[in-house]
């Protein structure tokens, strides 16, 4: 069985806009993979089926062989603990420090105190921000805080990293740099990255698996892609 | 071991986010001292109203006078026969003789006319207390038709006035209450979903981090707690100190000797109970609806 498969998954709001319309895909543990699309082209609806915070209208969506959309309410932080997210605007807690912004995901999970500490250390160190551990995000840069934001999401070493826009906000070397965390990630702990981007030149420069969709339809699926097969986007 | 983690976590970060948002935590303390000190003040005059509403009920009481020419076998049946009927609490027999002696002793004009007579002119009476001013009505009947009864009453009208009256005041501060204490969960509950919205981010990140909705939840409804705790500090104070130089400073009567004041102990103590439980209890509720709203999956 793939790692992550949707089967026929169509979504459709109680305004009546349909998001994603019958989208099939597989994908296997350990990949790669980058969702591309215009805005509102259904990727943002695609990725956060994977976390359970949209549930599919027809269809199935397996993750680690788990049916999301069969998942309870109560459930969902079961599936969540094999889950990291990133996002473009960080959410960190800005009256935590580095230290206890990437602990609190742990905390959270009821961890032992003694547990907590050293993997906390080593998501810090992954993502390179071991001299900032006591510094608050209003002290770090753009680059730094989606460093914190990286970190607290491998912290429970998850088998998925979902990435939504990671380097949105962020000028083209600190996206390099970020870019670069991910796949050390995704290469060192075999971390499976999906990640929906805009960013042209990180999808042409990486050459990994691209998605491509459009009014809610998964039109591309390309191995070793890039936005160069699709200028119109 | 894993949720006893969760708990203690819990209880930290409560502690920690009061102090973290302390204007905010500031504004629900506020906001609490403020409708639980009415609402203390409001439970000592409901109290006192019921209080004050019982003692005089308590001297309420039915009398009854013996036909002349009952023999005191009569008297003895008429008084098991009063003792028997319902909500009867207390039967107290007065003879003529008893009458005579205690008219003679208050004015020596009456103790000359009844020298006068070789008869004592009174009759034997009754007081017959009842267990609730409302009973009054009832019982007084079933004595007026108990044989050899010359008479038997409780001054109706006055009376019947005042139990309406005693009936709508007892009414009317359960009613204040009941809605202050609604006023009271209202407002607090409002104030701390204020506090919780300024923090829905956290709770959005420990939903994704994979908290479970408990987990989520613990820690805002230790926070409530110790808002509502702390929000009954001065209501507590000033409910005990307040009460006692009050009471002393009244002589323990208000307006006249008749309205008796309760005594201080053990009443602050159950008010200032009531006040610190209501305040926890609404701190609590309050934090646990408002932190639902942002658990919706």
């Amino acid at each position: 069985m793939k790692f992550i498969e949707l089967k026929n998954v169509t979504k459709t709001y109680s305004t009546g806009v349909t998001a994603l319309a019958d989208l099939s895909v597989e994908i296997e543990k350990g990949e790669f993979v980058f969702v591309i699309g215009h805005t509102a082209s259904g990727k943002s609806t695609f990725i956060k089926m994977l976390y359970r915070e949209e549930k599919p209208t027809k269809g199935s969506v397996m993750v680690g062989g788990v049916n999301v959309a069969k998942l309870r309410n109560g459930k969902v932080y079961k599936l969540r603990r094999k889950i990291g997210v990133v996002f473009q605007d960080f959410k960190l807690l800005p009256k935590l420090t580095v230290y206890e912004n990437v602990a609190f995901a742990l905390e959270c999970l009821g961890i032992k105190a003694s547990e907590i500490r050293p993997k906390v250390m080593k998501a810090i160190e992954i993502v390179g921000l071991k001299e900032k551990t006591r510094s608050f995000p209003h002290q770090l840069s753009g680059g730094e805080q989606q460093r914190v934001c990286i970190a607290r999401a491998i912290v429970n070493e998850p088998k998925l990293l979902i990435c939504d826009e990671p380097t949105g906000n962020l000028d083209p070397d600190t996206s390099k740099e970020i870019m670069k965390v991910i796949s050390n990630i995704n290469k060192e702990l075999k971390t499976t990255v999906i990640m929906a981007t805009h960013d042209k030149e990180i999808v042409n420069r990486m050459k990994k698996r691209v998605l491509l969709i459009e009014h809610g339809v998964l039109t591309g699926d390309y191995l070793k892609g890039s936005y160069k097969s699709h200028e119109s986007i | 071991m894993k949720a006893f983690r969760i708990i203690g976590r819990s209880i930290r970060d409560a502690f920690k986010s009061v102090f973290r948002n302390f204007s905010l935590s500031i504004a629900s303390i506020l906001c609490a001292t403020i409708t639980l000190l009415v609402v203390a003040i409001s439970l000592m005059i409901a109290g006192n109203v019921n209080n004050a509403t019982k003692n005089l009920e308590r001297e309420l009481n039915i009398v009854v006078y013996v036909s002349k020419g009952a023999s005191d076998y009569d008297v003895t049946q008429i008084q098991n026969k009063i003792e028997n009927i319902k909500n009867v609490v207390k039967v107290d027999y007065k003879s003529k003789e008893a009458w005579k002696l205690e008219m003679s002793e208050y004015n020596s004009s009456f103790g000359n006319v009844f020298d006068n007579y070789d008869i004592n002119p009174l009759l034997d009476s009754f007081v017959v207390t009842v267990k609730e001013s409302k009973n009054l009505e009832t019982v007084t009947k079933e004595i007026r038709e108990i044989d050899k009864i010359e008479s038997a009453n409780y001054g109706e009208d006055t009376v019947n006035t005042i139990v309406s009256i005693f009936d709508v005041v007892e009414r009317t501060t359960i009613v204040v209450l009941i809605a202050l204490v609604f006023v009271t969960a209202f407002l607090i509950t409002n104030t701390i979903k204020l506090t919780i919205y300024s923090r829905r981010s956290e709770i959005e990140i420990m939903r994704l981090v994979g908290s479970s909705n408990i987990a989520i939840k613990l820690p805002f409804v230790f926070e409530g707690f110790i808002i509502g705790i702390l929000g009954s500090i001065i209501p507590v104070i000033i409910t005990i100190y307040g009460y006692i130089i009050a009471y002393e400073k009244l002589n323990g009567h208000i307006i006249t000797d008749i309205i008796k004041l309760i005594s201080p102990f053990n009443f602050v103590y159950i008010i200032a109970l009531i006040i610190v439980l209501l305040g926890a209890l609404i701190g609590m509720i309050g934090s646990l609806r408002a932190v639902r709203k942002y658990l919706k999956v």
